[in-house]
């Protein structure tokens, strides 16, 4: 019997919501651990920063491009990807459910697959992340000298969670990837936390074959760059006009529908080991 | 006796050869590291250009041998288990349930078998996941390898000191979960003080001053920013090799001591938990 849509996204929502909470309360049982890790994962985040910020004690710009000017890239790419990071970041772990065949359990439970993989360990460490991003970005926006504008300002939240959502997408493609590959979370790795570490340069630093390809292939560009360019009133180095830097949201929603066909393609094909 | 003694010289290779093949058996994986090693040597090569370019020299490099220290380093990274993905999550689960109290009573050295898996762990990425990226970045970008075998071979031995190195500090917080419990905070802070003091983020001859000169003689630049130096030949002459490796070494006799020091006080405060 099919389940109507509605319904199965509204128990998917609450099986996630449940899952997520009993992973809360077992991350909660060592609390030292927690806070450390809490700490440590803001720390690493902030590493990059400090390497940028020591990048810039031998030079004044970088790619042309300042230090507030960079701050506002690197800040919103790692909240960006902190959120996503938090909310369906584990779903790289279903490469090991697979092989151990535990996924076998998730699929006669009565909560959609992909709810239980996203929540699966879910990390509450990762808000770790997602602060730091946060202060790094609204310190850019203090130290930055932008004319505002309604647009400008509207772009920043809208960047920030719609650049998780494309972030989002593409760690639900790597998990659908993992079905067909088996255990290629780095794979997932190279476009989320890579894509992230050339989010927070400048695309002027880029080869244009790799600007076309976070463009028009996987587009990542849209997380921060497009929207960041048209903040800071720069052009783009592809010479796209400017009002595609309004354009994230849609290319989020557009991204999730091949994302959510490969994860569905992937779990018909799945095969149990057996094990 | 002397049968005895025989069978425990081959004990350790044997247990090094099982973590080679144990290693090997991850096809998939392997294949998804090398492209996620390949992916980040060319982001951070790309930015590299971009700050060598505005400050040609910079730390004592010129821009071949800052984009050979982005690759070596992305070949490296594995072995040394830099970011995780050791031992030591491993040998924290045993303590935590009780198992290692087996390994206590095998007629080995806990540190000795937990050293030979590692090596032979390390040695199969170095060949899996450090060739393959190497050669990438060599075929893309000028590099400054060295056409000298001796180099070569002197290199090799700097990596193999830097691997032990790693294990040294490694093996500390392995045994740091008998009073921990759970080793995911320590394990996360150690990650951040390898990313940070190894070179991996920016070579170590970049960082500005006092806190430079500090970072270069601590035992994480034994992992990177030595080796590197090796092979680039800015410890020129055999002098320099022999002060280059020393350094290495005596963090190698240091950190394993400490391991021997705490592996007894952990025993002890095992049996007195009877478990």
């Amino acid at each position: 019997m099919e389940v109507p849509a509605r319904n199965r996204a509204v128990e998917g929502l609450r099986g996630y919501g449940l899952i997520v909470a009993m992973w809360v309360r077992s991350t909660m049982t060592y609390r030292t651990s927690f806070l450390l890790s809490t700490f440590g994962n803001a720390a690493i985040t902030l590493l990059d920063f400090v390497a940028i910020w020591i990048m810039f004690s031998h030079v004044d710009v970088l790619g042309g491009f300042t230090l507030p000017e960079i701050a506002l890239l690197y800040g919103s790419a790692s909240a960006s990807l902190g959120l996503a990071d938090l909310l369906l970041g584990n779903t790289d772990r279903i490469g090991v459910r697979i092989r151990d065949g535990s996924l076998d359990t998730m699929l006669v439970r009565p909560v959609p697959v992909l709810a239980q993989v996203a929540a699966d360990r879910f990390a509450l460490r990762r808000v770790g992340r997602i602060g730091q991003g946060l202060a790094v970005l609204v310190w850019a926006v203090c130290a930055l000298d932008v004319e505002w504008t309604a647009g400008k300002v509207w772009l920043m939240p809208v960047m920030v969670v719609a650049g998780a959502a494309i972030f989002g997408a593409v760690m639900v493609a790597g998990a659908a990837f993992q079905f067909v590959a088996g255990d290629a979370a780095e794979v997932q790795n190279s476009f989320t936390y890579g894509g992230n570490t050339m989010l927070q340069y400048p695309p002027t630093v880029f080869g244009k074959d790799l600007l076309r390809g976070v463009t028009f292939v996987v587009p990542l560009a849209f997380v921060n760059w497009l929207p960041a360019l048209y903040v800071l009133g720069r052009p783009d180095p592809l010479g796209l006009p400017g009002w595609v830097a309004f354009l994230s949201p849609l290319v989020a929603v557009v991204v999730f529908v091949p994302a959510s066909l490969v994860w569905r393609a992937g779990l018909r094909s799945y095969r149990s080991t057996g094990s | 006796m002397r049968q005895a003694t025989a069978r425990r010289a081959w004990l350790y290779p044997a247990v090094a050869a099982g973590g080679f093949r144990r290693y090997a058996t991850y096809g998939t994986a392997t294949a998804a590291g090398v492209f996620t090693n390949t992916v980040f040597g060319f982001i951070l090569a790309y930015t590299y250009v971009a700050l060598w370019e505005e400050r040609p020299g910079l730390g004592g490099y010129d821009q071949a041998q800052a984009l050979t220290f982005v690759w070596v380093s992305q070949s490296l990274l594995a072995a040394g288990a830099l970011i995780g993905g050791g031992f030591q999550e491993e040998m924290q689960e045993r303590i935590r349930t009780g198992d290692i109290a087996v390994d206590l009573y095998r007629p080995a050295d806990l540190q000795l078998w937990w050293l030979a898996a590692d090596l032979g762990r390390a040695g199969f990425q170095l060949l899996g996941r450090g060739v393959v990226p190497l050669l990438a970045g060599a075929l893309a970008f000028e590099l400054a390898l060295p056409a000298d075998p001796v180099r070569w071979l002197l290199f090799l031995v700097s990596v193999l000191l830097g691997l032990v190195v790693s294990f040294g500090i490694r093996y500390l917080l392995g045994l740091a979960a008998f009073w921990l419990m759970d080793g995911t905070g320590i394990n996360v802070m150690a990650v951040v003080v390898t990313i940070f003091c190894s070179g991996m983020l920016l070579p170590l001859t970049v960082f500005p001053g006092g806190f430079g000169e500090v970072v270069r003689v601590l035992p994480w630049a034994a992992m990177i920013q030595v080796p590197l130096d090796v092979l680039m030949g800015e410890h020129a002459g055999a002098g320099g090799a022999v002060r280059a490796l020393g350094f290495q070494a005596g963090w190698v006799l240091v950190l394993l001591g400490a391991g021997r020091l705490l592996q007894s006080a952990a025993t002890r405060k095992a049996v007195v938990q009877g478990g």
